[in-house]
């Protein structure tokens, strides 16, 4: 049995008197990649949040390459920060720096070494992201889609084991969604990383996921592979993912 | 009231870990003298524009009024006085204040609603040293260099009206300001215009950081940072006065 490199034990958090989760419980194995599925303001970007210390549990455990990290000062997570890397859900990058200032940003922090070895490393990941060249360009002149990727670049710069992708694809034109999940795929057969991908667009999940979780009422109410979640006869998870496909019925036009 | 605790206590910890910032090495110094040209030298247009008149209107106010007594001729040195003591210092901090504090929260309140700040954490970066510890240390910094520049031009409006309107020699006015003034009243002024820096910068800084939501929450805060900023000068100012008349005398 292989073992778990994130680990969400009985997990409670809440805002103010929202209940986000009462019980979480969830395993992510070393390589994989799980896409985290579910409804809008379900709590998939918490999960995620709780793993890089943005949001703390309020109760339960949240372990990370075996150790416990809900309790952990700010200046203790840099090491772990350093480990798992996050893509925001629209980049994040920092407009007043320049693409290759932004890729730098976490390698100066993390100490990678001389100028020389960053500004290679700089032009490595942007060579792996697709876009060589760009690194004086602000990230105001770039595509949604090209911001995405740089912001990609950041986050792999200083080859984190774990990556969180919250929506990555949200938003995006097909081509550029194409272009994303191909990245996805290809640092996970490259790199070997482990990735958890929050998203609600299906074509994707089925694409780049190994295992595929749904978040439903403040719990994960189901965890499998893409066989598995295709096969489910619950209706929730079945009308979940064919969502987006088929005619609207009067249920849907109803603006009762 | 419970609000008001809560406000007031998470600044006091804002403020307290960015001292702890500012020790920290390696020193960021490139951060700070970035914040030192965005808060300070590009304010010094408006303090100048607005101490001249400032100087002006309180001397025309001054000659008009004294002449029935027969003491214009001390209209420069009261000028020089309150210019010196209160309005240089205070009036250059609610200034500043609305044009540096609102641009402070407007970048981290957009920083905020857009992940960035989030994002400095992840990436393994600290956001109080990275973006409030310098903008705190340049605008203390800043403020009493600029509260000199708007207490020597207002002086100079002061003088003008004094050599212009009520006659008196170019020696003179200078002669009588340069004697009304003492050392302690610069330095009442400078040390309360320190602490306005300082309560402009880790205001707009604690609203910017909270800013939650979208274009209006960020809008929002910067209105309230305003008020807020120009609220606390006024009001610390009256305390700061009375703790230093005392210290002083």
């Amino acid at each position: 049995m292989k073992e778990p490199i994130i680990e969400f034990t009985g997990v409670y958090k809440s805002f103010g008197s929202k209940e986000i989760y009462n019980d979480l419980n969830l395993k992510v194995y070393r390589g994989e990649t799980l896409c985290i599925i579910g409804g809008s303001g379900t709590g998939k970007s918490v999960m995620i949040k709780m793993l890089v210390g943005l949001l703390k549990p309020d109760k339960g455990s949240v372990k990370a390459f075996g150790k416990e990290i809900s309790n952990l000062r700010e200046h203790e997570m840099i090491e772990i920060r350093r480990r798992i890397a996050m893509l925001f859900q629209n980049g994040a990058l920092f407009d007043s720096l320049t693409v290759a200032e932004n890729i730098k940003y976490p390698l100066v922090e993390h100490k990678w070494g001389t100028h020389e070895e960053m500004d290679f490393r700089v032009k490595e990941v942007l060579e792996q992201v697709g876009l060589p060249g760009i690194e004086h360009q602000k990230p105001s002149e770039l595509s949604g889609g090209m911001r995405k990727r740089v912001a990609l670049a950041r986050s792999i710069a200083v080859k984190p084991e774990v990556l969180l992708y919250d929506e990555p694809t949200t938003g995006l034109d097909p081509l550029s969604i194409r272009r994303i999940n191909g990245l996805i795929l290809e640092l996970q057969r490259k790199t070997g990383v482990t990735s958890m991908v929050v998203t609600h667009e299906m074509p994707s999940v089925f694409t780049i996921a190994n295992r595929i979780a749904m978040v439903k009422d403040k719990a994960i109410a189901f965890i499998g592979n893409r066989e598995e979640a295709k096969n489910c006869k619950e209706d929730w998870l079945s009308n979940f993912i064919a969502g987006g496909e088929g005619v609207l019925d009067e249920e849907d036009l109803s603006t009762k | 009231m419970i609000r008001l605790l809560e406000t007031f206590g998470s600044l006091v910890i804002l403020s307290l870990d960015t001292l702890k910032e500012v020790f920290k090495r390696p020193f960021e110094f490139q951060l700070i003298i970035d914040q030192l040209a965005k808060g300070g030298v590009d304010s010094w247009s408006i303090t100048v524009l607005t101490s001249f008149f400032t100087g002006l209107v309180i001397a025309s106010q001054f000659a008009i009024g004294l002449e029935p007594f027969g003491a214009s001729m001390y209209t420069g040195s009261l000028v020089s006085l309150g210019i010196v003591r209160e309005l240089g210092p205070v009036l250059t901090a609610l200034l500043v204040g609305g044009r540096v504090g609102a641009g402070f929260t407007a970048e981290l309140g957009t920083m905020s609603v857009t992940e960035q700040i989030d994002a400095i954490r992840c990436l393994g970066a600290n956001p109080i040293r990275k973006l409030v510890m310098p903008r705190v240390v340049a605008m203390t910094f800043v403020m009493p260099l600029l509260t000199i520049l708007a207490d020597l031009i207002g002086c100079l409006g002061g003088a003008l009206i004094s050599i212009f309107e009520v006659g008196v020699t170019t020696s003179y006015a200078f002669a009588q300001m340069v004697e009304s003034i003492g050392i302690q009243d610069v330095i009442h002024g400078l040390i309360k215009s320190a602490f306005f820096g300082y309560f402009i910068a880790i205001i707009a800084c604690w609203v910017g950081m909270n800013a939650r939501g979208g274009a209006e929450s960020v809008g929002k805060s910067t209105t309230n940072t305003v008020v807020y900023i120009s609220v606390t000068i006024l009001i610390a100012d009256f305390f700061l006065t009375r703790f230093l008349m005392a210290v002083y005398g």
